[in-house]
């Protein structure tokens, strides 16, 4: 077969694809897209404020994931307030970590905090895959959110609607905090010029703490939200992570809204992938990212590098 | 890149050779090291830790000498092996010419993936070497020649210039030895060369480099593909010697533990890579049964390094000596 043979069969194949699939691949690739927004929304807040890219960010992930099941299997606490717990608590191992490791390094290349939290990551993994194996562990949503509702054109799954009503409110909370509040505007001017607000009497290292534990509780929550759609496991934390670095490289870590965008844009374009040319569905946001490089080095919405 | 702290940063007196005469000792006893080990170690292990050995080092000519770490480098030497285990199996290539042939396509490779990665810098260009890599390993599940999930097996080892067999793992040793010591001397050259200075002077200070009319981006491509090609070349030997290339080889827990080796044995000295990877295969080797205790293991030696020592090993010894290794 010639070339153009290949491109008009793949064509047709394409047009003879039931909108319904589109549509699903739209609804999966949206879901998909929450994870990535609020794992590099997390990624660029630490970023901002403490120069270091958090490598053990897919380990917290998977570890919120992991509280969820034991808070379950272990002392019966449900869905729901797992949903607050478990971001809390593994919030709270950030801070105790950023406490006593990572604030060492300030002040150093920064390629040290990556090396350093990359080990992090290593021994987290390996802690969880030595106690509950690498096989993964079932745990079922909350009756309230499973089923699926019809919408007059498809059937759409409930959760998959509910994680992506919670990312988007999640996301916007953090938008609104961070642009909007006073909080939010002492935790931009330290981002710009450190040194100069704590001589206004600004504690800045407990801003950085409270940064670093902000962005893990976000990276735990959709680790909370992740726990019934992939089976709890040890590695799930690995997989999404390469990926959500491609993201943070297109998208720039200079704004807010804009790992945002990135986020839920390149879930879509994952998830439509999935339904043209299903074999390329795991290299596109690869590709994706070269063709931003090579197009626009600094990113979709990042500031001059 | 200032910041990083590097054991070579003082200046030294060298001589012709670009050696001063510590480290002239130093590979003295690195050479007459590695020709005793097959008698003393299992040849084979001792073949695996020279082929990361060279690895490493290839790696550390990146982040020790323009200051760039890539995450990815498990993409050059795992398609190294590839290629190599495919053209001893399927072309009935010769031994050289298949490891030659495993350093072209890490060279061509490193080409192609140095001019996109480099157009950042510092943790942006990690994570972009990180998604490339990742990138190639899909392409590696994708592709038909690679064997999918079961990789390249049963290569035959191919004979060293259509002549000598290689079978005999202490034959096949002293091929790989020589890979080695070749592949070290090649990238001790690289760096004291006027090049080499010129890729310190990047690392160093980026923008007047750039003043002094470098074109800085050319000479990280180029160096980014010297290490990718080297790389291809550890990759490409480690298939002969196992007879085996799988995803393993291009799978990103490799492009870790090549930034683990260097980082234990010291970023930017000459021996430590080298000494880095002996460490990191052994505790691999004899932790091999306590399963993932390896990871965590790694992880924390990753820890300890970065906040206890990060000249590593060598860069350590070499600071106690007040010598330069």
């Amino acid at each position: 077969m010639n070339p153009f043979d290949v491109f008009s069969d793949w064509f047709m194949r394409l047009w003879h694809i039931p909108a319904v699939a589109w549509l699903s691949q739209l609804v999966l690739g949206l879901q998909n897209g929450a994870f990535y927004a609020m794992l590099s929304l997390g990624l660029a807040v630490i970023f901002g404020m403490l120069n270091i890219i958090n490598f053990a960010h897919g380990a917290l992930f998977m570890m919120g994931a992991f509280v969820t099941w034991m808070l379950a299997n272990y002392i019966g606490i449900g869905y729901f307030p797992a949903l607050i717990l478990a971001p809390l608590i593994v919030a709270a191992f950030g801070l105790v970590l950023e406490r006593t490791l990572i604030s060492r390094l300030y002040g150093l290349d920064h390629l040290y905090g990556l090396l350093l939290t990359f080990g992090l990551a290593l021994i987290i993994e390996g802690l969880f895959r030595n106690t509950y194996g690498s096989s993964g562990l079932p745990y079922s949503p909350p009756g309230a959110l499973q089923g699926a509702t019809n919408l007059g054109f498809m059937y759409m799954p409930n959760y998959r609607g509910w994680v992506v009503f919670v990312a988007l409110v999640v996301c916007l909370a953090t938008w609104f905090l961070i642009e909007k509040t006073s909080l939010g505007a002492t935790l931009r001017a330290a981002t710009e010029n450190a040194a100069l607000v704590r001589a206004f009497g600004v504690n800045v290292p407990r801003l950085i703490t409270l940064t670093y534990a902000g962005g893990v509780g976000l990276a735990a929550l959709a680790g909370v939200l992740a726990a019934p759609i992939y089976s709890v496991n040890p590695n799930m934390g690995s997989q999404v992570i390469n990926t959500v670095f491609a993201v943070v490289v297109i998208g720039g870590m200079g704004s807010i809204l804009g790992s945002v965008i990135t986020g839920f844009m390149l879930g879509v374009i994952e998830g439509l992938t999935k339904v043209a040319l299903p074999q390329f569905s795991g290299a596109v946001v690869f590709a994706f990212m070269i063709v931003v490089l090579l197009v626009q080095p600094r990113g979709l919405f990042g500031k001059a590098a | 890149m200032s910041g990083i702290s590097l054991a070579d940063a003082h200046a030294v007196r060298t001589g012709r050779s670009g050696f001063s005469r510590p480290q002239l000792i130093g590979i003295a006893v690195m050479t007459a090291l590695v020709a005793a080990a097959p008698f003393l170690l299992y040849p084979v292990f001792v073949m695996n830790v020279l082929c990361s050995a060279l690895f490493a080092c290839a790696f550390n000519l990146m982040i020790g000498y323009v200051g760039l770490l890539s995450f990815g480098h498990a993409a050059f030497f795992g398609m190294g092996a590839y290629l190599s285990a495919y053209a001893a199996k399927n072309w009935g290539f010769d031994a050289e010419l298949s490891i030659l042939l495993g350093g072209a396509v890490g060279g061509v490779l490193g080409l192609i993936l140095g001019s996109i990665a480099i157009r950042r810098q510092g943790i942006y260009f990690a994570m972009i070497t990180l998604a490339l890599g990742e990138l190639v390993y899909f392409a590696c599940v994708q592709l038909p020649f690679t064997g999918g999930e079961d990789g390249i097996q049963q290569v035959p080892r191919p004979p060293l210039f259509y002549a000598i067999d290689l079978n005999n793992d202490l034959a096949m040793y002293f091929v790989v030895a020589a890979v080695f010591l070749g592949g070290f001397l090649l990238i001790h050259r690289i760096v004291h060369s006027p090049f080499g200075q010129v890729l310190k002077s990047i690392r160093e200070n980026e923008p007047r480099a750039t003043s002094l009319g470098y074109r800085t981006n050319d000479y990280k491509v180029i160096a980014f593909t010297l290490s990718a090609a080297l790389a291809g070349i550890a990759g490409g030997t480690k298939a002969l010697v196992f007879g085996i290339a799988t995803l393993t080889d291009v799978s990103s827990g490799t492009s870790g533990q090549v930034v683990l080796m260097s980082l234990l044995g010291g970023l930017g000295t000459i021996f430590g890579p080298a000494m880095g990877a002996l460490v990191v295969k052994a505790m691999e080797n004899y932790l091999a049964p306590f399963g993932a205790w390896v990871t965590v293991t790694q992880g924390a030696i990753f820890v300890i390094c970065v906040l206890a020592f990060r000249r590593g090993i060598i860069g350590e010894l070499g600071a106690a000596l007040r010598l330069p290794l």
